[in-house]
């Protein structure tokens, strides 16, 4: 049963149904494809026993005839979900040693569900990054490389290890967050499947906050049905986040493979941008074509505000971000380095534990929300976001979903872009927009380039919408017929 | 708007976070760089413009004033990195 880790979510669940194999099987091929596959740095902690234990108690649970939606399904987590009692560090030094006292409420949901820990998976620094180098554990390398070369590619992020588990075999599916594109660069840069739901689906309570106005978790997966699959179980209301809606939620795993006929599908022209390189322009015509023969009309829209909403988004997240890192002063839980006073202690506490790309944004957010720039800055750029959710109001009269490109570039070399923070934000061009305005997104891969690297498509969808995005994805996924694996090299 | 060594001196001082004096100059900037990318914003017209603090558009809810738990001292200290008799232990704060 060697071929147990290449399987869909869907085919394992099925195969577990029917007792071809035992969830300890299947979670045991997962522990030792994960321990092959330490290259990677995909997982910064792995619970061998307890996702043991957890797949013997599901065993026992399917004997019983108590089958949950996601029995016996080996799953990893992105770490900036907490674990109860499991290190959850958000690829920070100053979390070094925490190991909460309770359970996020997503992934508990996932257990309730009958699914089975595999471990934690490597990011970004608090989410804060687009390339996985923020991670004080070291960056992730993307299963992917350029055809003939050994150099090392960046899986995106900041759900970097989430994407590379995913597309390297290593877990069925993984949980990651979206905060302006963390789940869908990376899924185009692995050639995986990954939604960010609709701001208020996936209760935030137990995920380390970043921009707590712009945070939504979401699954990463091998095809758009496990992804449907996963979010299901991942949605719903939780009185413990204000900000998670009180609706039911669809069964989005039946909206996968439904008729895409007459639906409308709008183009927005400012997603055209300099420089973008032609062969993502004619996936773009690809992606296109395919739904046009799937019966879709295209109509040409256009969100004018398009090109403002990341420097919007550079105000808004890292003024967000300041104030809900303050949390962290060493008193309480994480990493504490004495100094000669409190305020020194604070100080040091967080000058060690903090790496370079979070002191940036917390500055800036300190800067913008400070006495004299409140109102020319964070104020502004909420009035800009303002507008940027208008221009997506104006399109919904005339279009049932929108397609774009995921990200601007395949994935690039690790370093490549490091030096210039700029350079590295414009990753997110045509995710941040998604964030600001609330709706659901969700890449698709759809094609390799030159290099045999793949790159995603984007659909966006109405609020609370995420149903059409899974029957489009399906429509899509059908038509791009997207097979290719990375060739293992770990 | 470029901002200057002096400026990040006293942000990272609001922030908490000790910057040695060399970093100050390459923070700057960096810190200008992104600033002055921002500045785009400007051409906007945002007249009349509410501005948008969250994309969920009703009001929070508000639940029964009770206690729903509590007496878990052991499990709040767990992670402190220091503990004493079910307290925190913290650096002095009144001299």
């Amino acid at each position: 049963m060697s071929d147990l880790t290449g399987l869909s979510l869907k085919a394992a669940l099925d195969g577990l149904a029917k007792g071809d194999f035992s969830s300890e099987e299947i979670t045991s091929a997962h522990l030792d494809a994960i321990r092959a596959s330490r290259p990677l740095n995909a997982y910064v902690v792995e619970t061998p026993h307890k996702a043991i234990e957890m797949a013997k108690a599901s065993d026992a649970r399917r004997k019983a005839g108590e089958a949950g939606p996601l029995e016996g399904a080996p799953l990893g987590v992105k770490d900036l979900f907490c674990t109860e009692g499991v290190q959850s560090t958000a690829g920070s030094m100053i979390l070094r040693e925490f190991r909460p006292a309770y359970e996020s409420t997503v992934t508990s949901q996932l257990w309730r569900d009958g699914a089975v820990m595999l471990g934690k998976l490597n990011m970004d620094e608090f989410a804060m990054g687009s390339s996985n180098e923020t991670s004080a554990w070291g960056p992730v390398a993307n299963p992917w490389r350029v055809e003939g070369s050994n150099a090392n590619l960046t899986p995106g992020g900041s759900s970097g290890g989430s994407a590379a588990a995913v597309a390297a075999d290593l877990c069925l599916g993984a949980t990651a967050t979206d905060t302006g594109g963390s789940i869908r660069q990376p899924a185009a840069f692995t050639g995986t499947v990954g939604i960010k739901p609709t701001y208020g689906r996936c209760s935030r309570w137990g995920i380390v906050a970043f921009a707590s106005s712009l945070d939504q978790a979401g699954p990463m997966a091998r095809s758009v049905e496990d992804a449907a699959i996963l979010l299901k179980s991942m949605s719903g209301h939780d009185p413990k986040d204000s900000t998670s809606l009180p609706v039911e939620v669809p069964d989005f795993p039946a909206f996968v493979g439904k008729s895409v006929k007459g639906l409308r599908v709008g183009i927005p022209k400012e997603y055209r941008v300099d420089g973008m390189p032609a062969e993502i322009e004619k996936l773009w015509e690809q992606g296109i074509a395919w739904l046009k023969e799937a019966g879709c009309e295209i109509v040409e829209v256009s969100l004018p505000h398009t090109r403002y909403a990341l420097p919007a988004y550079y105000i808004i997240a890292p003024a967000e971000a300041s104030s809900n890192l303050a949390r962290y002063d060493g008193m309480r839980y994480g990493l504490r380095v004495d100094g000669q006073n409190l305020t020194d202690t604070y100080e040091k506490t967080r000058a060690e534990g903090f790496g370079a790309e979070v002191k940036r944004r917390i500055l800036i957010g300190t800067y913008v929300l400070s006495a004299g720039y409140y109102d020319a800055y964070y104020l502004k750029a909420l009035k800009v976001r303002a507008r940027i959710a208008e221009d997506f109001d104006k399109a919904w009269e005339k279009v049932d979903a929108l397609l774009t490109p995921t990200a601007p570039s395949a994935a690039f070399a690790l370093g490549e872009k490091s030096d210039d923070p700029v350079a590295m934000y414009l990753n997110d061009i045509f995710t941040v927009t998604v964030n600001l305005a609330g709706l659901p997104g969700m890449s698709i891969p759809a094609g390799l380039d030159a290099n045999g690297l793949p790159l995603g498509l984007q659909l966006i969808g109405r609020n609370l919408d995420e149903g059409t995005l899974f029957s489009l994805g399906g429509a899509i996924e059908k038509a791009a017929d997207f097979k290719a694996k990375p060739k293992k090299w770990w | 708007m470029a901002i200057d060594a002096a400026t990040v001196r006293k942000v990272a001082r609001l922030a908490r976070i000790a910057e040695p004096e060399e970093k100050l100059e390459p923070l700057a900037r960096e810190l200008s760089g992104i600033l002055n990318w921002i500045e785009q914003l400007n051409e906007v017209d945002t007249d009349g413009v509410e501005p948008m603090t969250t994309s969920v558009a009703t009001t929070l809810p508000m639940r029964d004033d009770v206690v729903t738990d509590g007496g878990d001292a052991a499990r709040v200290l767990g992670n402190a990195p220091r503990s004493e008799k079910g307290f925190y232990v913290v650096p002095k704060v009144v001299e």
